[in-house]
């Protein structure tokens, strides 16, 4: 049995998920965020949320009944292949998509029926977007847009002049928005979602086709909004598995419009990695692996290659599969015993490609876009 | 021993903090509590936001001195010199002059209202614009003083450039009515652009031949060129329902008193009264289905996405 799935179930997939794997899908409670006012009602709360699109093949499922909690403060991704379903969950969560059925709430408001209170308070990015006029400049762009917040004028030009500066694009202001650079479009994006300062920002791909720097800076950028004021809330989809690890507080994994599980990063690796692995490097190693491979709590014991140039090849480097850490105190005390000398030890961790391998049964770049989504809208996205 | 001067702070290294509108202290839920003159300012920022770009494109955008000014002329001069060889009455030298001036604001209803939404959703504006907590009507009323700015400073070219080559010469009964009317005439012409704007997105990929369709055939039932009472009946029905007829011919027959006009039109003060009814009502009919349209995005999840 994982660790997760002794946790208590919060918010899961209301259905069974598509693989063997994924038939318990496990949650972990949403992390109370301790500098958040108390009374701060969730930022998120979907509830058996299904979205069914018409299309010409037929009706589409994109969302197959979601449930999810998310704690004001938090950092949640929603990571997953395209066609998962990720972005028909941020259009119902943006007002601008009516769930088939199910109820969403941002911040205790229905999205069905409290749209204006919802967009008061939200703001939206979606990688690759080309939003705005290409005709005005970085600077008036903003500010057209803080307009559409209700800012005034001399407030939207001083903020727009801020966030340009604080995201890098400070001495860009005045080109226009038709020449600049993905990245630094990008960038610009993300300052106009920032400009109403929202209480939840919804990223849908913000990284898409950016450069290592960009991406990076980016990424900066969100936490560094996140953290400024307790209770900023950002959910994130991406299909980047280094992204959502990075940045995440909790991430859910959807695929087919099912949320399969949810956690932190830790716990939904901790869900495939019942056993605990280690290299370890040594001197020498008298008797081979074979007298460590008897040790109580020792699965399996193997050689490993060795990195680096001669002297390094001299050494030995073995692979450990141990039942849990605990077993690594007598497999330490053996060696010193046999005369080796730790020159390194490394546990490894398992990625959360392996965690979407182990729920889906194969990997995202395995991934073969779903025929029914053809038609759908989610398809390109 | 002197007291030592004060040290002055030192200013923070590094970029400054992402913490600018300082909301500290007032949560989310009191944060989307707006009071109504706070969604009314919003509303009115929003119009003056939308209106922006319009506003700025006119000094960036060189071309439209071609396209919007020199064209429309070269198509007006042809009708002039077509009436003149054909030794009709001067005034219809007018006529043709101030058809050419109202074509810019029809230009601009059919290319830059009713057909911009549809633009706007290609570029992905539409679902931020939806996504913001503005009206939406916000968004259509700042297209339209922005379209209407716009178009103007194009009219008065065409006004002045066609009056100064070809003589053409004014006898205003009243510029009291005569402002009237050409108010009253874009506010209904850009209350048809409004209402257009939503058929245009619910109609898509054929919105641009809509637009075609809308153009010369208008110009015909509208008599652009021409007293559109010499088209009889189908000219009064023109006058009842299309703006651009309406406008036309009240500041033709305002702007040209005396002139030899066909009898079978309204009076100006009774084709005022029309035009501010056209206005009203295509501004109720544009918020009416500016709601419908939003139903069925939000129902369909068509209309706002990008790629549909």
């Amino acid at each position: 049995m994982s660790v997760m799935s002794q946790e208590p179930r919060v918010g899961a997939a209301s259905e069974p998920a598509a693989s063997p794997a994924a038939e318990t899908p496990t949650t972990a409670t949403p992390p109370a965020s301790p500098a958040v006012p108390a009374g701060t009602p969730l930022a998120l709360q979907v509830e058996s949320v299904r979205r069914v699109y018409k299309a010409k093949s037929g009706a589409v499922t994109a969302l197959a009944g979601v449930d999810l909690e998310v704690q004001a403060g938090e950092l949640f991704g929603l990571l997953g292949p395209n066609g998962a379903g990720k972005t028909t969950l941020i259009k119902i969560l943006t007002t601008l998509l009516a769930p088939t059925s199910g109820t969403a709430k941002v911040f205790g408001f229905d999205v069905e029926h409290e749209t204006k209170r919802i967009r008061r308070i939200m703001n939206m990015v979606a990688g690759g977007e080309q939003s705005g006029y290409g005709i005005l400049t970085v600077r008036e762009q903003l500010w057209m847009f803080s307009q559409f917040y209700g800012m005034s004028s001399a407030d939207g030009w001083k903020r727009s002049e801020a966030l340009l500066d604080r995201v890098g694009l400070g001495e860009k202001k005045h080109q226009r928005v038709s020449t600049l650079s993905t990245g630094e479009r990008q960038k610009m994006n993300l300052a106009r979602g920032l400009m109403n300062d929202p209480w939840i920002l919804f990223l849908d791909e913000p990284t898409l086709g950016l450069d290592v720097e960009a991406a990076r800076s980016l990424r900066e950028l969100m936490l560094e909004w996140r953290a400024a004021v307790p209770g900023r809330t950002i959910l994130l989809t991406t299909h980047y598995m280094a992204e959502a690890d990075e940045l995440c507080d909790r991430i859910a994994i959807v695929h087919k419009g099912r949320i399969l599980a949810i956690g932190t990063s830790a716990e939904l690796k901790r869900r495939v990695q019942r056993e605990s692995i280690f290299r370890v490097e040594l001197d020498r190693l008298e008797g081979g692996v074979g007298s460590i491979a008897h040790l109580p709590g020792v699965v399996k014991a193997t050689t490993a290659a060795t990195d680096g140039g001669q002297a390094e090849r001299q050494n030995v480097a073995i692979n450990l599969v141990l039942e849990d850490d605990a077993a690594l105190g007598a497999v330490v005390g053996a060696l010193g015993t046999h005369g080796s000398r730790i020159l390194g030890l490394q546990k490894s961790e398992p990625t959360l490609e392996d965690v979407f391998v182990e729920l889906v049964g194969r990997g995202f770049e395995d991934e073969d876009e779903p025929e029914e989504h053809v038609d759908d809208p989610e398809a390109s996205t | 021993m002197s007291a030592a001067a004060p040290v002055a702070p030192v200013a923070p290294s590094g970029p400054p903090p992402l913490d600018l509108v300082g909301r500290s202290g007032v949560g989310p839920r009191e944060a989307s509590a707006w009071s109504p003159r706070q969604i009314l300012v919003t509303n009115l920022r929003a119009i003056r936001g939308r209106a922006y770009p319009r506003w700025r494109g006119l000094f960036r955008e060189k071309s439209w001195v071609a396209f919007e000014i020199l064209l429309p002329f070269l198509s007006t001069s042809a009708f002039v010199f077509v009436y003149r060889s054909l030794h009709a009455p001067e005034a219809y030298v007018g006529f043709v002059v101030l058809g050419g001036v109202m074509s810019a604001f029809w230009i601009n209803v059919i290319w830059m209202m009713a057909n911009q939404l549809w633009w706007e959703k290609s570029q992905g504006n539409l679902e931020l614009y939806f996504a913001a907590p503005m009206d939406f009507m916000s968004i259509l009323f700042g297209m339209a003083l922005g379209g209407m700015v716009m178009s103007s400073s194009r009219a008065l070219s065409i006004l002045v450039i066609a009056t100064v080559v070809f003589g053409v010469s004014f006898s205003v009964s009243s510029w009291v009515l005569v402002i009237l009317v050409f108010a009253s005439t874009l506010a209904a012409l850009y209350g048809v652009g409004m209402v257009l704007a939503s058929l245009f997105l619910v109609w898509g990929r054929e919105a641009w031949h809509l637009g075609q369709m809308l153009t010369e055939p208008v110009y015909f039932v509208a008599g652009l060129n021409f007293p559109v009472a010499r088209l009889g009946l189908l000219g009064a029905l023109s006058v009842g329902i299309i703006p651009l007829a309406t406008g036309l011919d009240a500041m033709r027959q305002l702007v040209f008193a005396g002139a030899p006009f066909p009898i079978g039109t309204p009076a100006p003060e009774i084709e005022l009264a029309i035009l501010v009814a056209m206005a009203v009502l295509s501004t109720a009919l544009a918020r009416w289905m500016l709601a419908v349209m939003e139903r069925r995005a939000r129902r369909d999840g068509r209309l706002t996405i990008r790629w549909q």
